[in-house]
């Protein structure tokens, strides 16, 4: 019994971990090459959810309309890059800081205006709303497993992307030194547009992955977006691998923590205590697991900058 | 943040004198105001008033980290929380005097920024954003696990503390007045004492080592307990900001302690004008106004605001105050 609740744990945490690297690849790159806080990454990760219930209940097909969504929103990335972050680059963090908590007033009251107050209702899609049973007597969701894939795949070939190609080359010479890089001549700013864009796309995937297993509401962007800043602080800022590595450790420090810790508290604690510590106390040790990290490795787990 | 050049010059912008008069005459008017609102048969704003004042100074006391200091907290609503939660618990323990209530607030809020900052103060640039924000975060996350508190409905005060002036005399509070007033008295006092540490030997170590840490390290100035000593007490005027709001409001709830409000409470400073002595009065007076006026117009005032504030990083960067500064001109 333990032994099968421990597995499926490790699977929820997993698939949690990964869903927040692809949210946390995007934000690293940008934080890391043109350091830059992008506070309303968290709100393209709600509009590709969104985008993905309407494309999806409009065209009737949850792949087709992961697509359209995807690319919908890498296009509104690389609009956004083009019109407006383009002119933050170079400015303080400060203004970085009013500039995109404005962007994300601005995203969320659109979506009101659009959407609609509500909660967007978003199902899975019907051959994978089933369970699946991995072990015997161990029966797990189909479409938690469809997500680890869609991750695990889109996690190769970024890494793919990163290390094989000639672009990838360009974005880690930018991240670890950008003056150099842009010295032996790799044009940053049209560099940065499409890293922009991938990482709207990638924000997309993720929003639209999860839109069925969290609620798509107003809002959502906001939580998950402070998580993909732990996770790229805990990684080392500008580093995908570092991205990959801290987001399975908050997503399954997450998980477990919200998993076992009531659990554990429910041994010598009334249960009202217990149902409400745990929750909280996971949530707290992933910022202890930051706070440590900073404090010891100031740099990060795996520093970009040479 | 070594590199970054912050506005906080502008303060200097206008002369000692100036200064000083122009000071008077807004307090002069900001007296008046309530009296003004109240002919003009609308009371209902004078709650509204008080409501900026206590922002004011939640606002102004980040001005003194993020300004004055050079040091760019995002967590600065962990202190607001810790002093509403303060005098909430407090409150509900039985305690109504506000002598008591609001120095404890202060104290505890005091107590967390002495911790925290102690921590955070070994990071730079944007590690230290991360870590305060990371604080918050904790704190935030204890505030809503711990249903004993309330969890995320937070705790009703019903009425306001007791604010007790002489034997057998005092003010009450639940006049919105009285509550007025005695906001615009703190908030005054508050700004007059940061006034005075900016310009005393303190306060110039501390812009000395926010234009240049390693130099004023090199002079011989113990800098890393000034940044801390400094943090401590705009924690402890954070955390009396928070136990005034948690008495306006009758109420405290967790949404205190989320990074949004860390983030407006930034957004406040660097609309007023990072570093300019009353950037935080300017930006909680702009930014609640202008929520308060398109609230009245529109559903939808949030996207407006939105743009608003994009309007000011794109085409005034130095903020409201930056505007009016002469130096701002001449560059």
């Amino acid at each position: 019994m333990t032994g099968i609740l421990i597995i499926e744990q490790t699977l929820n945490g997993l698939q949690f971990g990964l869903m927040l690297f692809l949210l946390a690849a995007g934000l690293t790159l940008v934080f890391g090459i043109m350091d830059m806080i992008n506070l309303a990454h968290g709100s393209l990760y709600m509009l590709g959810a969104y985008l993905m219930a309407s494309l999806a209940a409009a065209t009737g097909s949850f792949l087709l309309g992961l697509v359209l969504a995807v690319l919908a929103t890498g296009a509104i990335g690389a609009v956004l890059e083009f019109m407006l972050l383009r002119r933050l680059y170079e400015r303080d963090h400060l203004s970085q800081v009013l500039a995109t908590f404005a962007l994300i007033l601005i995203a969320n009251e659109s979506v009101r205006m659009l959407w609609g107050p509500q909660q967007m209702m978003l199902n899975a899609p019907a051959a994978l709303a089933g369970p699946v049973e991995l072990l015997p007597g161990m029966p797990y969701p189909a479409y938690r497993l469809a997500v680890i894939a869609v991750g695990l795949v889109v996690a190769a070939a970024l890494y793919l992307l990163v290390t094989r190609t000639r672009m990838g080359m360009r974005v880690r010479a930018g991240a670890s030194n950008r003056e150099m890089a842009q010295a032996m001549g790799v044009d940053i700013r049209r560099l940065f547009t499409v890293v922009f864009a991938i990482g709207a796309m990638l924000c997309a995937v993720a929003g639209a992955m999860l839109g069925p297993l969290l609620a798509v509401q107003i809002g959502m962007g906001e939580e998950i977006l402070i998580l993909a800043f732990v996770v790229i602080v805990i990684g080392g800022i500008g580093s995908i691998r570092g991205a990959l590595v801290g987001a399975l450790l908050v997503g399954m420090a997450d998980t477990a923590g919200r998993a076992f810790l009531p659990i554990l508290f429910r041994a010598f604690l009334p249960p009202e205590y217990a149902s409400g510590i745990g929750p909280g106390l996971a949530s707290i040790m992933i910022y202890l697991i930051m706070a440590g990290v900073l404090f010891w490795k100031p740099q990060g787990l795996f520093p970009a900058r040479g | 943040m070594e590199t970054q050049p912050t506005a906080a010059r502008s303060g200097a912008a206008f002369a000692p004198r100036a200064g000083v008069a122009l000071a008077l005459w807004s307090l002069l008017a900001l007296s008046l105001l309530p009296h003004a609102l109240d002919a003009l048969g609308q009371g209902f704003y004078i709650g509204f008033a008080s409501r900026v004042l206590v922002y004011a100074l939640a606002a102004s006391s980040l001005n003194l980290v993020i300004g004055n200091a050079g040091m760019l907290s995002f967590g600065h609503a962990a202190f607001l929380g810790t002093g509403a939660y303060c005098a909430a618990l407090l409150w509900t323990g039985g305690t109504t005097s506000a002598w008591i209530l609001w120095p404890a607030a202060m104290c505890v809020a005091a107590l967390a920024a002495l911790v925290i900052g102690a921590i955070s103060l070994r990071t730079r640039g944007v590690y230290f954003i991360m870590i305060t924000l990371a604080f918050a975060q904790m704190l935030y996350y204890v505030v809503v696990s711990l249903k004993v508190w309330g969890g995320d409905d937070g705790i009703n005060l019903g009425a306001r503390p007791r604010l007790g002036l002489a034997p057998g005399f005092a003010l009450d509070l639940a006049d919105e007045f009285n509550w007025y007033y005695l906001c615009l008295g703190i908030l005054a006092l508050a700004l007059w004492l940061s006034g005075r540490l900016a310009a005393s030997r303190f306060g110039r170590v501390i812009a000395a080592q926010r234009e240049n840490e390693i130099r004023a390290e090199a002079i011989g100035f113990p800098v890393y307990r000034y940044k801390l000593i400094l943090f401590v007490i705009a924690g402890a005027a954070a955390g009396l900001a928070g136990a005034l709001l948690a008495a306006q409001n009758g109420f405290v709830s967790p949404k205190l302690m989320h990074w949004t409000q860390s983030g407006s409470l930034m957004v406040m400073v660097i609309l007023g004008g990072v570093g300019h002595r009353y950037a935080g009065v300017l930006g909680a007076g702009l930014l609640l106004g202008l929520e308060e006026i398109l609230s009245a117009y529109t559903l939808h005032w949030a996207f407006w605001v939105g743009l608003t504030l994009l309007g000011v990083v794109l085409f005034a960067p130095r903020g409201i105050a930056g505007l009016f500064s002469r130096e701002a001109a001449g560059r």
